[in-house]
């Protein structure tokens, strides 16, 4: 089992995407949602340290934090799964532990 | 401090023992996160569970030696970090890259804890049960 | 499974709350159990009954308060956490209870999983 790791405030703001990708292991899952969509902007400063670590780690984006933002799916990063409400559920249900970045 | 607060909700855990992480990232005055969690902890303490300590990015500045308050009007909780031993929490761990990058060394801590690097940090975090962060 | 829910920040400066509680419609929806939904730091806000958010948009608290009436939701506030920001029983929203932050400590021991919303 592995560890859920969530991001909720925007990397242009804060180190909380920079720490999580920092402490989380190969094999975790992170879900960026509210502000942490941002980290996965094609073209955007996070967005090759991103990819690199998609490699290793299955990344989420919550679709309904991209929609509101005005965002659609094809301005992320390839290799990011969108995910539901439903599904951020699922996923802190399918790891031991969800560790929150705020 | 904390007094009120130790109520007989103490054996709710009914024999389950869980690792329970306390992940500190903000600095102490600033916001109140510092405070907040330090109660968390020491309400933690009364359930008997396997309790990690974690100082990390700004958080590391929570155990900055010679702290005085009086000048900003606030209390100085930080005396609080070396009663944890009395109430068997000794798992305090702090990262070194988070002390690097911040001008710090160990020995600008008040209390005595593992260094560990964020390597060795991702894989204890990776151990947990439970974490709680801020 | 269990899920306990750590509710950290109040409902309008941050969307913690509303992320926390789509994420709990989401998971009884799904057929999950909530636990708790425990509130602490400016997340005791939420159970503020005086609040009146403007009637063109969500009302937080009131959303919390009806997701406990449906679902037997047991939403806690952190009494220590509470008494500082003037929560009390006398201004506390429908749904919700005051009490210690064991509370916390044993959602996380009983609770398959608890997931933390806000700083």
């Amino acid at each position: 089992m592995s560890l859920l790791h969530t991001v909720a405030k925007s990397p242009f703001e804060r180190d909380a995407l920079s720490s999580c990708l920092d402490l989380s292991l190969p094999g975790a899952a992170i879900l960026l949602y509210e502000d942490g969509v941002y980290g996965a902007l094609k073209g955007g400063r996070f967005a090759e340290r991103l990819a690199e670590a998609a490699k290793t780690r299955a990344l989420y984006v919550l679709g309904p934090d991209l929609k509101a933002r005005g965002l659609g799916e094809d301005r992320l990063i390839a290799g990011v799964t969108v995910v539901d409400y439903r599904g951020f559920v699922e996923l802190a249900a399918k790891h031991q532990a969800v560790q929150a970045w705020c | 401090m904390m007094d009120e607060d130790r109520t007989d909700e103490a054996e709710g855990g009914s024999g389950i023992v869980k690792k329970f992480m306390y992940v500190n990232r903000k600095a102490p005055y600033g916001t109140v996160y510092a405070l907040e969690v330090l109660e968390m902890v020491l309400i933690s303490a009364a359930f008997d569970q396997d309790v990690h300590l974690v100082f990390t990015d700004d958080g590391v500045f929570e155990l900055k030696k010679g702290m005085e308050t009086a000048g900003i009007g606030m209390k100085n909780f930080s005396n609080t970090y070396r009663a944890l031993e009395g109430y068997d929490i000794e798992k305090l761990y702090v990262d070194q890259e988070s002390l690097d990058e911040r001008g710090l060394a160990e020995a600008d801590l008040i209390v005595p804890v593992t260094v560990l690097s964020r390597a060795e940090m991702a894989k204890l975090m990776g151990e947990m049960d439970v974490i709680l962060s801020a | 499974m269990k899920f306990a829910i750590l509710v950290n920040e109040g409902p309008f400066n941050h969307q913690a709350s509303d992320s926390a509680y789509q994420f709990a419609k989401a998971a009884l929806e799904a057929g999950h159990a909530i636990f708790r939904v425990f509130f602490y730091y400016d997340g005791v806000h939420n159970a503020n009954m005086l609040a009146e958010p403007p009637t063109d948009d969500r009302n937080v608290v009131k959303n919390w308060s009806t997701l406990a009436e449906d679902h037997k939701v047991d939403l806690v506030v952190c009494v220590a956490a509470a008494l500082r920001r003037g929560i009390k029983n006398d201004n506390l929203a429908p749904g919700f209870r005051i009490s210690g932050l064991g509370q916390l400590i044993e959602a996380g021991i009983q609770a398959d999983r608890l997931v933390t919303f806000g700083d």
